[in-house]
């Protein structure tokens, strides 16, 4: 039964690294580009589902306000990448790395400012709430979750695999040129999933919060992890994220259980590069030999 | 400017091009072998840091700037020189030969990890060193007896040629040390470049494909530059260590690793330059920030200082900019200046246009 709890809560965190780590993927599937403040857009989505659901602030109901946070972060993303990401446009991944690293510290300063650097948490309808199943107890918090995370990967997936953007999308990440020759407008498909992704790390930040305490340094680390367990599914697999995210989170709690202390916090980066050092592309790998 | 006539193969590669070059680098060293005298105490310290993190920039710049692989993991090899130094030392081993120890330990475990990590490239490079700064931290808390645990281990004063080297007794005695490695290594480096091997680090560095064409051994060059590069950051930590007389794991955090690559790429990535340019504004933009803070105090009542980490989102904002519009770094902007100076008044405005590029898929390698 002990396991089994580990398991539940394992999952339901894992389901939030998954969620996260959906919005790396999204964002490396469409433009091939990493985004390092992936963790910190998802801070800052935290803090405005606090604002707009806590009874201290707004009080709002609870799906009028993660709706309004996704629309703004969305619109975040959007204008983000209008504005500052369309400068480098074209130029090498590892650009867009520095920038968004630096983008993140910057998130991090102005969420200090605004929402200063107690933790706070999200009061949400199903607080406290718990689905008993024998012995085991489930939170109705992870359950929400989960829902959520599955739904979401589906909805992504289908997105990627059947819709003409989907797939637009996907050419543009693999030659950028030879999309603009078939007409696709990479730019505006670049604005778009940025915009997608500000909507994926608003919904993630909210279950971050509805499940803990957020404060704005928690998406440089929180970040990374995800990033990680993103690597683990294969980065530019939308399954292979949630199988990633969900890895990560199960392993954490068992590690920590039964493993020396300190092994817990290091076991899911131990976990990626093994699997990196297996098979360098992750579980679905979506690297190929170049021909020369 | 005028256009120097090559007479012979080695005017290629010689270290300096010519006698006004070798000048300006005579007075670069006058002045920094004066400095104990023209810079009060703590400016001197500051001078020293900034030494430092040029050696850890140094290494760094080996494998990222010149080899093309980007390291987001250096601190952790910074961990290892600085914790190796002083296990030694704490045990009776004399300043030279612990020194040593820290650059060879840490290139010896560089070589080691890098077999499997450099199978990586790219994106999943950067992650896998990443997760290897977050793991040494932890390790960091772990083995104890090296390390002191949480509570890290204190720098115990160098002994070398009969004096006593401590950073505040005598800190123009540890500024000449700091100067003397920093200096030993920037020729050592000078001179790997110029060699094959540095040659085909630069290979791998522009087309890991054409350089295997070449009959460049890859695996070997990345190898190399990995462990050299470990090797310097391992000095640097050994360095760092005494600069701040106690190290525990928080002194080379994840985000010492993340500030480690911003400072190259703010120095000009693929340039020797790039790495101390890099230092410089990584060291001073906090004091810069503090004087500021201070004036606008005094003068507009306008109070900075409310704002934690001010300092760390001004250094974002410089990176930010620097990534938009100079990718070259602040060497880029040296390098316009001074094709500037030389070309006067013959400097067209389109020199250093950018030529227009289209992202490719990095999935086929």
């Amino acid at each position: 039964m002990d396991i089994l709890q580990l398991l539940v809560g394992g999952i339901a965190n894992g389901c939030i690294y998954g969620l996260l780590a959906l919005g790396f993927v999204l964002i490396y599937k469409a433009s091939e580009a990493v985004n390092f403040a992936q963790g910190d857009m998802m801070m800052l989505g935290a803090f405005l589902g606090v604002t707009f659901i806590n009874t201290s602030y707004a009080d709002l109901p609870f799906l009028v306000g993660i709706t309004l946070a996704a629309l703004i972060l969305g619109l975040f993303g959007y204008l983000l990448d209008r504005f500052v990401l369309r400068a480098i446009f074209g130029q090498p991944q590892f650009a867009m790395v520095i920038l968004t690293i630096a983008l993140g510290f910057l998130i991090r300063f102005v969420a200090g400012v605004i929402w200063g650097h107690d933790p706070t948490s999200l009061e949400t309808p199903f607080i406290g709430r718990v689905w008993t199943l024998g012995e085991l107890m489930i939170p109705v918090v992870d359950a929400v979750i989960i829902i959520t995370t599955v739904a979401l990967t589906s909805i992504l997936y289908f997105f990627f695999a059947r819709t003409r953007l989907g797939v637009a999308m996907q050419a543009s990440s693999q030659n950028q040129m030879a999309a603009y020759y078939m007409g696709i407008p990479v730019k505006r498909i670049n604005a778009i999933v940025w915009a997608l992704s500000g909507v994926v790390a608003a919904i993630a930040g909210v279950m971050f919060a509805a499940k803990g305490a957020v404060e704005p340094s928690v998406g440089l680390l929180f970040g990374i992890k995800a990033f990680a367990a993103a690597v683990i599914g294969g980065l530019g697999s939308l399954p292979g994220a949630l199988l990633g995210g969900l890895l990560v989170g199960i392993v954490e709690p068992f590690a920590g259980r039964y493993l020396p202390s300190g092994v817990g916090q290091i076991a899911p980066y131990v976990l990626m590069l093994l699997v990196l050092i297996l098979r360098p592309g992750g579980l679905f790998a979506q690297i190929s030999q170049k021909k020369v | 400017m005028s256009n120097r006539f090559k007479s012979r193969y080695d005017d290629d590669i010689n270290l300096f091009e010519g006698r006004w070059h070798l000048a300006q680098y005579a007075i670069l060293m006058a002045l920094l072998l004066a400095a104990p005298w023209l810079l009060g105490t703590y400016y001197l310290g500051e001078l020293t840091a900034v030494l430092v993190w040029s050696l850890a920039g140094l290494g760094l710049m080996l494998i990222s700037g010149h080899t093309g692989q980007v390291s987001l993991g250096h601190a952790a090899f910074m961990a290892i020189g600085a914790f190796t130094n002083l296990a030694l030392m704490l045990r009776g081993w004399h300043f030279l030969p612990a020194l040593l120890a820290s650059a060879v330990t840490s290139g010896v475990i560089g070589a080691i990890i890098s077999r499997p990590i450099l199978r990586m490239s790219g994106i999943y490079l950067a992650i896998a060193t990443l997760a290897l700064s977050i793991i040494i931290e932890d390790v960091a808390i772990m083995a104890e007896p090296i390390t002191g645990g949480v509570a890290g281990v204190f720098a115990p004063p160098i002994a070398l040629f009969g004096m006593e080297i401590d950073r505040y007794a005598t800190p123009e005695a540890f500024y000449y040390l700091c100067l003397a490695v920093l200096v030993l290594v920037t020729l050592g480096y000078l001179n790997l470049l110029r060699s094959a091997s540095g040659r085909s680090f630069l290979a791998v560095r522009d087309s890991e494909v054409s350089a295997r064409a070449l009959g460049v051994n890859v695996a070997r060059a990345k190898t190399l530059s990995f462990s050299l590069s470990c090797a310097i950051t391992g000095l640097a930590g050994a360095l760092y260590a005494h600069l701040a007389q106690a190290v525990n794991y928080e002194s080379f955090l994840v985000l010492i690793s993340i500030t480690l690559l911003l400072q190259i790429v703010i120095g000009g990535l693929g340039s020797v330059h790039g790495a101390f340019f890099g230092a410089i504004v990584v060291v001073l933009l906090p004091q810069l920030i503090a004087i500021a803070s201070d004036y606008l105090d005094n003068t507009a009542g306008i109070q900075i200082a409310a704002y934690p980490g001010l300092d760390t989102a001004l250094f974002a904002l410089l990176i930010l900019l620097m990534v938009i519009y100079e990718p070259r770094g602040l060497y880029g902007v040296w390098f316009k200046v001074r094709t500037w100076l030389q070309l006067f008044p013959l400097y067209r405005k389109g020199m250093f246009r950018r030529t227009r590029t289209y992202l490719k898929t990095e999935r086929q390698r």
